[in-house]
């Protein structure tokens, strides 16, 4: 080549999107190891597949209502540690924060004690959860101790304050904090939650492809375009439908669909979305580019702290009360090995917050698919600790995959 | 080409505690031409265009854009001016399409900090067709999987797009093959006929001969000779990296016409 062959090119020829079909660029994908959700979903399916032959009493209405609300606190968690982990951070404390927002919910509401209303009780859980979120996050942002102990430390911390401050177990007496959890719709209102979730969906994919057109853009790819607007209503319609058999749509569910909208519109759709992406790929680029890092930093890890609260007043609720328990047992390592199950990269950069969903729709599957078929906690364990195992490996050949394509 | 400089550095010093990095240095740049800025490892190249960018400020010395005297004290300063810096390591996110690195943190939005991807993508179809970059498949594809002289084009075409009056380009050669060189440097030479100050600092002298129209040359955080490409030779400049004598003493300005 000369130094003349790039001006022999078509002086006007513009980047062209390839004009693929869709069967080409879906192998484009597979061989460069950009799978997305799908080979977590595949899993899914088929574990629901096979509990739902093998185990009496899975593929009901009533257990599909149980595994919603078995796993919406950890699903909330887990929300925030998919921001932790798109900036390439951790966060060991998230657990017993949720531990923390539950025993201030506790302590404010309680007739003996301050007494306060609902929504203030609250409010004063995920305040507290956020601040700690900053807290820590300033620790990692401002000094630059890794995440890894500052969390850690902080795990060891709140852990100590919940067992100092709750005398045994607090029963929470408010029904509204209760709600949280245990709170049904009625059939017709699960009905307009569904099609108030379906039309929000279709308005702004349908608006997001009009608004590129307009700017002369083509629509990327109609067929999946087509194909997730029908998919993503029939799905709402279809677990409202179910539940409604069962005895309605738990609020918890809402918390779950509302979370999700609501980060994967500030993740994929805002300023502070792209800059945490730009983060976790390359800190050094996003700061060179005048991106203000440590604020990033500092409020992924305030949202890590929120979405603890918010998770651990629906846990709390879901008891009816807090005890010395509060954030222990396996939360942490649920609400981390569910966004790593979907798909959220442990080394930054990569991940959706929907991986957060389907990582804990696994978790709490399979166990409670287990527990019905009769096997010991200690089974489950291994089983669940296994499928992170393969889901982290997995990560990591796909990784590989993804450099050697590039090259 | 007008003789009035873009950019004017005189007597810039710079020290990291004990060790002067830059001593007196001068440099100058005109509007549409490509100033090479050459020197040994440790001549204080990168120290000198870090204190143009805003990256560490300069312990002494002034600096002139456009005829104003200008001081800058963070990359977003430079960046108002019009000055552009890619750096060796260029600065891109892996994870991010080539829309994403181009528009990273000068994102399109509205006043609830919504992104506006159709005109960032307008734009930046625009700007890379612009510098008849077309290797690049399409614009939507993470720039983890382009190679070397694409991700240098996607960097460049970046500090481009704002106006920029300035491009500072930091041994844009050093990482690619030939086929790839040859690339990098055809869009330099397009970036100065745009009328773009280009200042490219590169060890390679075969590139700087073929697209250069000066050389200033540093050793040991001095200038050490100002060549004009058209009246110089590679033993002359290679000379001065070496061995130049310090053009500038305690003051006294002396004229070097090459």
């Amino acid at each position: 080549m000369t130094a003349s062959a790039p001006e022999s090119a078509a002086p006007s020829a513009a980047p062209l999107e390839p004009e693929d079909s869709l069967g080409t660029r879906l192998w484009e994908n597979v061989k460069g190891g950009n799978l997305g959700s799908w080979p977590v979903i595949l899993a899914l399916a088929v574990i629901v597949l096979v509990f739902s032959q093998s185990a009496e009493n899975f593929f009901t209405p009533a257990n599909f209502t149980n595994i919603i609300t078995q796993m919406a606190g950890t699903c909330l968690l887990a929300y925030g540690v998919v921001f932790v982990l798109l900036i390439g951070e951790i966060d060991l404390s998230v657990a017993f924060v949720s531990g923390i927002a539950g025993v201030v919910v506790a302590k404010t509401q309680l007739p003996t004690g301050w007494d306060l209303p609902w929504f203030l009780c609250v409010a004063l859980a995920i305040l507290t959860t956020v601040a700690i979120g900053a807290f820590q996050g300033s620790f990692v942002a401002l000094i630059g101790v890794p995440s890894f102990v500052v969390t850690l430390a902080g795990f060891e911390i709140w852990q100590g304050v919940i067992q100092q401050s709750v005398p045994g177990v607090i029963v929470i007496q408010d029904n509204a904090i209760n709600n949280f959890s245990n709170y049904l719709f009625s059939d017709l209102w699960g009905w307009i939650i569904a099609v108030g979730v379906s039309a929000l969906y279709v308005a702004s994919t349908l608006g997001g492809a009009l608004a590129g057109r307009r700017h002369g853009i083509a629509i990327r790819n109609p067929i999946m375009l087509v194909l997730r607007l029908v998919v993503v209503p029939a799905i709402a319609l279809t677990t409202v439908y179910i539940l409604n058999k069962d005895r309605g749509v738990p609020l918890a569910l809402l918390f779950v669909v509302g979370g999700l909208v609501v980060w994967t519109f500030v993740a994929k759709r805002t300023t502070f979305g792209r800059h945490v992406y730009a983060v976790g790929g390359n800190a050094e680029a996003a700061r060179r580019a005048g991106i203000n890092v440590a604020r990033i930093r500092i409020l992924v890890f305030m949202i890590s702290g929120g979405m603890a609260g918010l998770g651990g007043i629906v846990l709390a609720a879901r008891l009816n009360s807090v005890d010395l328990n509060a954030g222990g047992s396996t939360l942490l390592i649920d609400a981390i090995a569910a966004a790593v199950i979907g798909g959220t990269s442990l080394f930054g950069g990569r991940g959706e917050v929907r991986d957060a969903l389907i990582g804990a729709a696994m978790i709490a599957t399979v166990s409670n698919g287990m527990f019905i078929l009769g096997y010991s906690t200690g089974t489950i364990f291994i089983v669940t600790g296994a499928i992170l195992l393969f889901a982290v490996t997995f990560d990591t050949v796909v990784r590989r995959l993804q450099v050697s394509a590039g090259r | 080409m007008t003789d009035q400089p873009l950019l004017e550095l005189r007597d810039v010093s710079k020290s990291f505690g004990s060790v002067q990095a830059l001593t007196d240095v001068d440099l100058d740049v005109r509007e549409g031409e490509v100033m090479s800025l050459v020197g040994d490892n440790g001549a204080g190249k990168s120290t000198l265009i870090k204190c143009v960018a805003g990256i560490h400020p300069m312990d002494s010395g002034t600096m002139t854009f456009a005829g104003e005297p200008v001081s800058v004290s963070s990359p977003k300063d430079a960046g108002r001016l019009g000055i552009e810096v890619v750096y060796q390591d260029l600065a891109l996110c892996d994870n991010l399409d080539v829309v994403q690195n181009m528009y990273l943190g000068r994102e399109a939005h509205d006043r609830f900090q919504r992104l506006r991807e159709p005109p960032m993508e307008a734009k930046a179809i625009e700007t890379l067709a612009g510098l008849r970059v077309t290797t690049i498949k399409s614009i939507r594809q993470a720039v983890a999987t382009l190679s070397g002289g694409q991700r240098q084009s996607v960097a460049v075409a970046r500090a481009v797009m704002w106006n920029s009056r300035l491009v500072i380009l930091d041994e844009p050669t050093a990482a690619l093959g030939v086929a790839q060189t040859e690339q990098v440097l055809a869009l330099v030479k397009r970036l100065a006929e745009q009328g773009l100050g280009v200042v490219l600092i590169s060890h390679n002298l075969h590139d700087i001969f073929e697209v250069a129209d000066r050389i200033t040359v540093l050793r040991l955080g001095r200038n050490a000779g100002l060549f004009e490409r058209a009246s110089t030779t590679q033993q002359e400049v290679v000379h001065a990296i070496t061995a130049g004598q310090p053009t500038k003493v305690a003051g006294i300005t002396t004229e070097v016409v090459a």
